[in-house]
């Protein structure tokens, strides 16, 4: 045993100093923007920033009070990582009911507008719908499991003292300004790139505080290999960042005002913005929950991922050619017809290695299959990786040019998007969550696993109600649309290809409901299994070590 | 086997440049992408067409763009007719780079819940575009389109007008520093017919529409500039004047 | 300068892409790495060496 094993050490207290001139410096420049905003907005987020950081200041003092703060080196860091489930479950409800309330508007537009409310009128909620799902509940599941995930491959505690709470709060922090900037009207107008320069300025910080603790903790680690969870996650983290750093090239009307003007325009601004869009979905939405995929289903299974050698292919393969697929968001437009050509072309080729990373997942199971039987967590992360075969063979097709003629602008693009993030992100990520509850809070299993196989149905028939509705309901406008009647004269108005959706939108609320209900049902039952006695229950996981083994 | 001293740190030492030799690989792979796709719209002329009449966006205009993105209008509306047959019957001539090129940022969209407003400039008359802005379902009845009634007693709030078009400027749109100062004065003089600075606003931005456009003359409220805004949408480009089949213009 | 520039991605690029792409295949199925990656694809199932300790709390950051 190396000395420094499971001995608590007092912390030098820099990680602390510096989280807290950060918060004073804030706190000072959220100030000037209360007193001095030249738009309504700023100032109000003037004084939201202003007790956010104060708020974080007394955080890190409290962190110091009584006589230091004690390091536990023999421990993992699992306080932040029960953090990050919780306020994964949070949003995942909240970005969900948002979902459901602007599907209902569309359903029924005479009953969830008011007009008097115009801050809740579509647009302004549904890039809160986006960013809540893909950056609050997305994000907050990436960032919590790339915790558990780093420690326990490389043996060896998260790095960086304070720091992991910094990028806990510090996201959370930067979703709050989000979130409230659009119902304010706060928006860069650019489809998932919606936060406005400050917040963006501010991700930023928090992100490089995320890669630091993140290639920290590699830097401890005591295995000679890394491994391959962590290479997604890495490429997720170092992606979007250069993503983020690009795309959001800007520069503000005032030091204090809400809005800033892109660097880029037109053309240039529509291939950036997709380019980051496409890597969104790529990195965010893809790489870093294949991290997931990589080390929760061979840990629940207990059996190792079913190639390694695969998983190499798959990984130099995938970030590769999913750099290049942005413009096929751009068919047809005045984008020049080379760049879609390109995009195109490697869109096609995408699904190789998504078929590649979805084959090693599936087969991981093999000689262990009477556990989708048995077990629905591990059911659920296979009806998952099977959501990202499909979705992923689904997106080469739209992305060839004459499909995409067909499907752009219609709710095709719609039911391909939840495919993939109600059925894979979103599975994926109530697995780990099921996986993790037990683990970090040391109970024999989840509180109920009746309510996980209510969930699971639950969540299995909203996505099938949700692209059932979709599909036809996009081919039946792009179709109407394009139609003609016998004196060549365009068949419908616009306004009737509106009309005809009208049965689609309503099951589509329905299926969104359904998913809704099955994540309330997961929050119930994570509530309970970390509040409650689960010494009955029938959902028994292998406990997971907290100490740092010693080699 | 790790307890020695000297061996996890030599582990340590070599195995952290193995990450950072990961993150640099992951750094180099997703680059080369990028760099080929992008870089090139930069520096090929061909990227955007040789047009006449695409200018500058008036600062009435430029502020009703503000509100059009502030409601996140480009959710359901896309800017961007693609040529295809029943796109240009329906909506008009193709969308062509050039006539978003001081767009920033772009509003192509990527979604069609409601129409395409690329073209919807000179469409519908003023009072049209208010009620229906007002109560969507008041002149399209089956519209599932919400409400914008509270636009038309929102004070237009122009107070940062300067700033907006000097950092235009100043990003390469050819607004001249007359233009620039003379900002607020434009964008008061756009809803005044029988303004003094109505000359001048003519000057500066060729064919710009000068009237009050949400009938009320009290006050420059939220719904002119927004009304302001979509009636200039597609109507800039002098199509006469532009030949597809031109050597400049083969992308 | 397009026709230049679309000449060379056609044929050198397509060339480089398919080399580093070989170049993976060929690190991925080395015989020698084999041992490696079995080891690193135990990795997950690995950590469960010694029993917790239970009664030691992680308090120790707030």
């Amino acid at each position: 045993m190396s000395q420094a094993t499971a001995m608590p050490v007092k912390s030098s207290g820099l990680d602390g100093m510096l989280i807290g001139l950060i918060c004073i410096l804030g706190a000072f420049w959220s100030l000037m923007a209360a007193a001095r905003g030249v738009d309504p907005q700023m100032v109000a987020h003037g004084w939201l920033m202003l007790g956010g950081f104060i708020i974080g200041l007394v955080l890190v003092v409290n962190a110091y009070s009584a006589n230091g703060r004690v390091e536990e080196t023999g421990l993992y860091h699992d306080n932040v990582i029960k953090a990050g489930a919780i306020a994964t479950m949070f949003w995942a409800v909240v970005g969900l009911l948002v979902g459901v309330v602007i599907a209902l508007q569309l359903a029924w537009p005479n009953i969830f507008y008011f007009e008097q409310f115009g801050f809740l009128n579509f647009g302004r909620l549904r890039p809160l719908h986006t960013s809540a799902v893909i950056f609050a509940f997305g994000g907050n599941a990436l960032i919590a499991t790339s915790f558990y995930v780093v420690q326990r491959t490389s043996r060896a505690r998260l790095a960086g003292g304070l720091w992991p709470w910094f990028v806990f709060w510090g996201y959370q922090f930067f979703i709050v300004i989000a979130a409230s900037g659009y119902v304010m009207g706060v928006t860069q107008a650019q489809e998932y790139a919606e936060p406005e320069w400050y917040a963006d300025i501010w991700l930023t910080l928090v992100w490089v505080a995320y890669l630091m603790v993140f290639l920290g903790t590699l830097w401890k680690r005591k295995e000679p290999h890394i491994y391959v969870a962590n290479w997604f996650y890495l490429a997720f983290i170092v992606t979007i960042a250069v993503l983020h750093l690009v795309n959001n090239l800007s520069i503000p009307v005032d030091p204090f005002g809400s809005f800033s003007y892109r660097v880029f325009s037109g053309v240039q601004n529509a291939l950036t913005q997709w380019w980051y869009g496409h890597n969104a979905v790529g990195f965010f939405l893809t790489a870093g929950f294949l991290g997931i995929m990589y080390y929760f289903i061979p840990k629940r299974v207990e059996r190792p991922v079913y190639s390694y050698r695969l998983s190499i292919v798959h990984f130099w393969t995938l970030i590769f050619i999913y750099i290049w697929a942005g413009p096929h968001h751009l068919h047809y437009t005045a984008l020049p017809e080379w760049a879609q050509t390109l995009g195109m072309t490697f869109s096609v080729m995408l699904w190789m290695p998504s078929w590649g990373g979805m084959i090693n997942g599936l087969m991981t199971l093999s000689g262990a299959w009477d556990k989708l039987r048995t077990d629905p967590v591990v059911r659920m992360m296979v009806v998952s990786v099977a959501f990202y075969g499909m979705s992923t063979f689904e997106g080469p097709l739209m992305s060839i040019r004459a499909v995409n003629a067909l499907s752009h602008y219609t709710d095709w693009t719609i039911g391909h998007v939840h495919s993939g993030a109600l059925g894979w992100v979103g599975m994926i990520s109530f697995g780990a969550i099921y996986c993790m509850g037990p683990w970090l809070w040391k109970k024999k299993g989840m509180w109920s696993r009746a309510l996980i196989e209510w969930h699971f149905w639950l969540a299995t028939l909203g996505i099938l109600l949700y692209i059932a509705a979709m599909w036809p309901s996009g081919i039946t406008q792009g179709l109407m649309w394009r139609a003609y009647n016998d004196l060549g004269f365009l068949e419908y108005s616009f306004i009737e290809t509106v009309e005809a959706m009208h049965p689609y939108y309503i099951i589509r609320a329905g299926g969104g409901l359904l998913f809704l209900a099955g994540a309330i049902l997961m929050a119930f039952n994570m509530y309970k299994t970390i509040t409650g006695d689960v010494s009955e229950t029938e959902d028994e996981v292998t406990p997971q070590p907290r100490a740092i083994p010693a080699e | 086997m790790a307890d020695t001293p000297q061996k996890p740190s030599f582990h340590q030492k070599f195995f952290e440049k193995n990450s950072l030799i990961l993150t640099l690989g992951v750094v180099v792979t997703i680059s080369i992408g990028g760099i080929v796709e992008i870089a090139p719209l930069f520096y090929l002329n061909s990227t955007i067409e040789e047009v006449e009449g695409v200018r500058p966006y008036t600062p009435l205009e430029l502020m009703g763009r503000q509100i059009y993105m502030r409601e996140g209008c480009y959710n359901c509306h896309s800017q961007m007719i693609r040529p295809l047959r029943d796109e240009v019957e329906r909506y008009g001539h193709y969308s062509l780079a050039a006539e978003s090129m001081y767009d920033r940022p772009f509003q192509w969209g990527s979604k069609r819940t409601g129409p395409d407003l690329a073209r919807v400039g000179g469409r519908y008359s003023d009072e049209w575009h208010r009620d229906h802005l007002i109560h969507p379902q008041s002149v399209v009845p089956e519209s599932i389109m919400p409400p914008y009634a509270f636009l038309q007693d929102a004070v237009l709030d122009y107070s940062t007008i300067t700033a907006h078009l000097r950092v235009n400027q100043f990003l390469g749109v050819p607004y001249s520093d007359e233009a620039v100062e003379n900002a607020v004065a434009d964008l008061e003089a756009q809803v005044d017919e029988f303004s003094s600075g109505y000359d001048d606003l003519i000057a500066r931005y060729p064919g710009a529409q000068i009237r009050n456009f949400d009938g009320n003359a009290e006050v420059i409220t939220e719904m002119d500039a927004l009304i302001a805004y979509l009636q200039v949408l597609g109507t800039m480009v002098d199509f006469s004047t532009y030949s597809p089949d031109a050597e400049a213009n083969q992308r | 300068m397009y026709e230049a520039l679309a000449g060379f991605a056609q044929t050198w690029g397509l060339l480089f892409f398919f080399a580093v792409f070989i170049g993976v295949l060929v690190y991925a199925l080395w015989p020698k790495n084999r041992e490696k990656f079995d080891a690193a694809a135990r990795m997950p199932l690995n950590d469960d060496a010694p029993p917790s300790e239970d009664g030691k709390k992680d308090e120790s950051n707030v």
